[in-house]
């Protein structure tokens, strides 16, 4: 213990350590990727990876895929017109626009055609624009949820009801650790946003483990205080006396595991130097005071601000460098049921140039290419108004039907839109993708058959994906 | 994934072995066969007609579609005839297109091993065994073993049976120290005092350990340590769990749930109480405040959810609770389709839901509901052993007065009706009285707890087993489905069950057999080969030693310091938490989490708030569930945050300084009484000799530490302002001394 307690305070530059690490890692996979099937493929996998790590932009609340990405022409001839009844379908609807009249509203924010592949994006996106030759928009994202908390349970758990283990869960459990320093699994939540209305409650079920290990369960950084809960010392300790003090409980129980044999003495002892490395780690990784300006003016100004999404979107790609497994933000205040034109605009400028900045900083460093980077919201917004109908503040409710989805990097092609709506963005009309394929397609990317990755839990057999046939979206694959 | 199927080869590997390391033990059907058969052919050739591949069922014998009926001329499973058996050629052939299972269907092939006990099935004439779960537990003669002193008793001829039978001595009883600090432990929840130690040290009659444990059947803090495990399994919480998560008031049920542990309530009652309290004749106000065990589910708040839905999904959530807390099954997954492993239909599934489906009350609560309570309530009035003063109003279960009609919802969807059923209990278990017009909840309760029950005795008493050895008998406690795992001593688990019922449902007598048993005082001290040999010690060749959970350790950790606040009941209570903990997620006022300021902060964990969305971390870290749905059993696992947890904590830490002043005072200053005492009290021993000398050594380069930092002796311990340096040097040592033993193994591991 002593020992490798000390190896570990003598490491002088600790920053040398974990470029090298991250180089040596990185090499092994990029050479597992070129491999044949038949090699050794990496722990867990069930076939060569493209993506290493995911970093997954949760985008809580809804965003409206009509004002951002689906962009649907003849809309402005239609709006003030009823939905159609052929369209609707008795499609359900929430308690807030039922029996209502459903009447057509067009986005007032325009769209334009954005890099080589000339995909359609709204003006309310313009730094993530400069990157669209680098997504693959998901028009055609699909889900039954009509509210937001089995919405949210289940794109990040794949089940509506409590208990399932989320998405990183799964990926720590099937793929194991990258990085013996820190969790595989990290959420970072955004501690404050523009969208000030409808702001919808988080559940640390989102990324909790549910029937799987609970050492898999995501660990949720703190804007406030200590990053991980309980990482400091108390007040009067410091990182010697701390030291002296594992020291001691390393010896007592070690003698306490020859005099009562239980080997799970030893796990303790592995788990508390464990802890005494991330007392180290975890502050080297939230200290931005070796980022270039450059970089830090990538992510815009918001980033200076702790608990900002740019400061989170930065985070990200610290903890990408250092081959965390899983790292998902959350972003509340997308649900736009009134004055969405202003609140929208808001929510966008909070993550357009965040996100444009980690594509590109991951990109520069190379990391894009084994790194899924993912938009989502729970599910979509109708293309009927909610509330007033006026141009500069209408809202819209709820919609599972149809919505917009992107992944980036990791393999997935770029500067492409895949699945297409009706002329409404009411329903999709080609290629649709639930959520389940969703995920299936993440885990395919990662090296895993989702139809493989499951585990017994009372009387079935558990995968993200569930029960029901899912499908990877081999399209958008690179 | 290699990884899953690795470990899944050795689980069962090893489970074949110590099965079957006996040769020519004969074939059981229930233990050997029929597991394999779940795991591997139920999914496509069992009680799931949707999914039934080539009209073949492999769970039943006979029938069109049973296993050993003639198919024009071919047989699944001729008894007594391998060549004749399609099986046997389906699980052995080489050939990818024959093989079962098919190698598409991600389920393993069969290893050499589970095909002997096929061949060894099929030539002893293929006999199929009604499932042992669902046939009423019966006694069995106490089996004869060897070993004299484990001839009496309800339990331990059992466990010496099998150990026998596998070749294995039981250890030895543990020392009075260890004991004591075990059963303590197990019975109230918190570590003994050091008089209660040396009482027990110095009671030499036979009889010590006996009074020991009825002593502390009557504490009351047993009820409390008792009643926190059904917490868990009824999803006890404060918030609602969903939405805005508002506040939810149940604190008149806990303080009932402590009662009844602590009046030794007949468990037959208390579940009826739960299931049905509001439906006696003039019910007590026990029963009623007891039959919001039907409202402990999640609940929405009003806003953009259906109501129909929201109604569907408490119903739904209610069901679930009776399979898992009293049924010990997984009755939910009936909700869309026929159970894939257990023969419970879709329709059963409704005619259960039915029981549920007549609730009086809003789907959904208001916003912000008053004092955390919705409607139907009732007004209590004063208690003079809860020191309850008049007014304190419970959420209680109520039955519309006509009763809503019940059908069948096609794929489980709440908006697609199919055909309507009236309520009644599935065909499998024993059927319900006859009676003249519609069954009612308290009927329903009634066939809970009727003696002849093949689950709910069994279920229960496993349950407890598993609270006291770490285990159940049935390791899936939550399953005694086709899915469950056989029990590790099944003559036992009837045993138990059938004397559980028959002293009247009487919990403490069972839990005091148990814990009086030789197999439970065992020493857990085993060399490292028994442990890998056994790692979960379903042999009980070994006292049981785990991580204790969460709100034990930290019990403790307050009682060491002299603050704990032993007041019972009430409502909950709010211990300083890291800033931001609720802003993260929180929709709704309250954002920020407010400490209490009181000394209800030092109140027993049991009394924690417990927010859905974000339970306290203290405890989660720890393995405590999120109580959004029921849990019979808890993980335990051993992870980098829980070293953090317990080395930052800071009230933790604010503890240990406590505990060390106490300690400094109480000794005068002298080092080594002082470290003996301070060992004696967080670890119930004393220290070797060499171990003092540790001690004494590490103490000592604290103090050196300290004395060079002014700095970290000062911010240690700020509100000290008034004591010489030199003195505040020493407690911060000891402060340190302190922390580090509580960081120990012997000072959170059940041992």
């Amino acid at each position: 213990m002593t020992n490798k307690f000390q190896q570990f305070c003598d490491l002088q530059n600790r920053r040398q350590f974990i470029k090298q690490a991250s180089i040596g890692l990185g090499a092994a996979a990029a050479s597992g990727m070129a491999m044949p099937a038949t090699a050794a493929l990496p722990a867990g996998c069930h076939h060569p990876p493209k993506a290493k790590r995911v970093i997954f932009l949760f985008m809580a609340g809804a965003p409206s895929q009509v004002d951002l990405f689906d962009y649907k022409p003849n809309l402005e001839k239609l709006h003030g017109q009823p939905l159609p009844k052929e369209i609707s379908k008795g499609q359900r609807v929430t308690t807030m626009t039922r029996g209502k009249e459903q009447v057509i509203c067009a986005p007032i924010f325009k769209f334009a055609p954005q890099g080589e592949s000339g995909i359609q994006m709204s003006e309310l996106l313009p730094h993530l624009s400069t990157m669209a030759d680098d997504l693959c928009l998901i028009k055609s994202t699909h889900t039954e949820a009509i509210n937001h908390d089995p919405g949210k349970t289940f794109f990040c758990t794949g089940k509506e009801q409590p208990g399932g283990a989320s998405m990183g869960a799964w990926l720590s459990y099937g793929l194991g650790s990258l990085n013996k320093e820190l969790p595989d699994f990290i959420v970072l939540t955004s501690a404050f946003w523009s969208g000030k209305v409808n702001v919808q409650a988080l559940y640390s079920r989102l990324w909790g483990t549910g029937f799987l290990p609970s050492k898999h369960q995501g660990v949720a950084f703190q804007t406030v205080g200590d990053p991980v809960l309980f990482l400091s010392n108390p007040p009067g300790v410091d990182r010697k006396i701390r030291h002296k003090m594992l020291d001691f409980v390393a010896k007592v129980n070690q003698q306490q595991q020859k005099l009562t044999g239980d080997p799970e003495i030893q796990t303790s002892l592995t788990q508390q130097e464990m802890a005494f490395r991330m007392q180290m780690s975890v502050p080297e990784l939230t200290d931005l005071t070796d980022e270039s300006k450059d970089a830090l003016d990538m992510y815009g100004p918001e980033v200076h601000k702790t608990g900002s999404f740019a400061r989170n979107c930065l985070l990200a790609r610290r903890m990408a460098e250092r081959d965390v497994r899983f790292i998902q933000l959350f972003h509340r205040g997308w649900d736009h049921h009134s004055n969405l034109p202003t609140h929208l605009r808001g929510q966008a400028k909070d993550v357009d140039q965040p996100i444009a900045g980690l594509l590109k900083d991951l990109k520069q460093r190379g990391l894009l290419e084994d790194t899924l980077v993912v938009f989502a919201g729970e599910f979509g917004r109708t293309t009927f108004a909610q509330g007033k109908k006026d141009r500069n503040s209408y809202g819209r409710d709820h919609h599972p039907r149809c919505f917009t989805t992107w992944m980036a990097g990791g393999g997935i092609k770029g500067g492409m839109s895949y699945g297409e709506t009706d002329d409404f963005c009411y329903n999709v009309v080609k290629d649709p993708v639930h959520i389940r394929d969703f995920h299936a397609t993440m885990l395919h990317q990662m090296g895993i058959d989702h139809n493989r990755l499951s585990v017994p839990h009372q009387g079935l057999d558990q995968r993200l994906t569930g029960v029901e046939p899912s499908r990877v979206v081999k399209e958008i694959i690179a | 994934m290699k990884r899953i199927i690795q470990a899944i080869v050795i689980v069962t590997l090893s489970a074949l072995v110590s099965h079957n390391s006996i040769k020519a033990a004969p074939i059981n059907f229930n233990r050997d066969i029929r597991p394999i058969l779940s795991d591997r052919c139920f999914h496509c050739h069992g009680p799931a007609e949707e999914h039934r591949e080539a009209d073949l069922r492999l769970d039943q014998p006979d029938g069109e579609q049973g296993a050993l009926s003639d198919r024009d001329g071919s047989t699944a499973v001729k008894p007594g005839d391998l060549e004749a058996s399609a099986l046997w050629h389906r699980i052995t052939t080489e050939d990818e297109g024959e093989q079962m299972p098919p190698s598409d269907s991600n389920k393993p092939a069969l290893s050499l091993k589970e095909q002997q006990l096929f061949k060894q099935w099929i030539l002893e004439g293929a006999k199929y065994d009604d499932f042992w779960a669902f046939i009423p537990p019966k006694r069995t003669d106490t089996p004869q073993v060897k070993n004299e002193a484990w001839r009496t008793g309800m339990i331990d001829p059992y466990i010496m049976a099998r150990l026998e039978e596998e070749g294995k001595q039981p250890k030895t009883e543990a020392d009075k120290r260890t004991l004591i600090r075990r059963v303590t432990f197990d019975l109230t929840g918190l570590p003994p005092t050091l008089a209660e130690i040396n009482a027990f040290l110095e009671d030499d009659s036979p009889e010590a350990y006996t009074k020991l444990v009825d002593r502390l059947l009557e504490e009351k803090s047993y009820g409390e340590h008792m009643a926190r495990y059904w917490a868990d399994l009824v999803r006890l919480a404060d918030t609602n769990g969903m939405h805005k998560d508002f506040y939810r008031n149940f604190s008149t049920y806990r303080s009932w749930l402590i009662r009844s542990f602590n009046d030794n309530l007949k468990f037959d009652d208390f579940i009826k109480y739960q299931v049905a309290g509001d439906l006696y004749d003039k019910p007590k106000e026990d029963q009623l405040i007891a039959s919001g065990f039907n409202r402990l589910h999640m609940i929405i708040d009003r806003g953009t959810a259906l109501p129909e839905e929201s109604h569907h999904k408490n119903v739904l959530d209610r069901v679930e609770a009776i399979g898992t807390a009293f049924l010990g099954l997984t009755i939910q997954c009936a909700q869309c389709h026929k159970h894939k492993y257990d023969p419970i239909t879709q329709k059963e599934f409704y005619q259960l839901y039915a029981f549920f489906n007549n609730f009086d009350g809003a789907p959904e609560t208001g916003g912000k509901p008053k004092g955390g309570i919705q409607s139907p309530s009732i007004v209590l009035s004063a208690s003079e052993d809860e020191q309850r003063e008049a007014g304190v109003v419970a959420m209680v279960m109520k039955d519309r007065a006509t009763p809503k009609e019940t059908h069948i919802l096609i794929r489980g969807a709440y908006d697609s009706p199919g055909e309507k059923v009236e309520r009644n209990t599935p065909a499998f278990l024993p059927p319900l009285k006859k009676k003249e017009g519609a069954y009612s909840r308290m009927d329903l309760a009634q066939w809970l707890v009727d003696p002849q029950h093949p689950l709910t005795a069994r279920v229960t008493v496993n349950r407890f087993w598993q609270q006291l050895f770490g285990v159940g008998l049935v390791k899936t406690s939550h399953d005694f489905g086709a899915q469950g795992e056989w029990p590790s001593h099944p003559e036992l688990l009837d045993e138990l069950a059938v004397s559980f019922v028959k002293s009247g449902w009487d919990v403490k007598q069972l839990v005091r057999a148990m814990v009086l048993s030789k197999t439970y005082r065992q020493s857990s001290d085993a060399k490292p080969a028994e442990y890998v040999s056994d790692p979960e010690n379903r042999l009980l060749a070994r006292g049981a030693r785990y991580r204790m959970d969460a709100e034990m350790i930290r019990d403790q950790i307050i009682m060491l310091s002299g603050k704990l606040n032993r007041k019972m009941y009430g409502e909950s209570v709010k211990p300083p938490q890291p800033p931001g903990l609720w802003e993260a997620v929180s929709m709704a006022a309250p954002f920020t989490y407010v400490a209490d300021k009181d000394d209800n902060i030092y109140r027993r964990s049991f009394y924690t708030y417990w927010r859905r969305a974000l339970p306290p971390p203290q405890m989660t870290i720890m393995n405590a569930p999120s109580r959004e749905f029921c849990t019979p059993r808890r993980e335990r696992t051993n992870t980098p945050l829980q070293a953090l947890l317990l080395m930052n904590e800071q009230e933790f830490f604010k503890a240990a300084k406590a505990c060390a002043i106490l300690t400094l005072e109480e000794t005068n200053n002298d080092v080594d009484q002082g470290l003996t005492l301070l060992y004696e009290k967080v670890t119930s021993h004393l220290p070797a000799t060499d171990r003092l000398e540790l001690l004494r050594d590490t103490l000592d380069e604290f103090r050196v530490m300290y004395s060079k930092s002014k700095e970290l002796t000062e911010s240690l311990a700020p509100e000290l302002t008034d004591m010489k340096y030199e003195q505040r040097v020493e407690i911060a040592a000891w402060t340190m001394m302190t922390h580090s033993l509580l960081n120990l193994e012997l000072a959170k591991v059940k041992r």
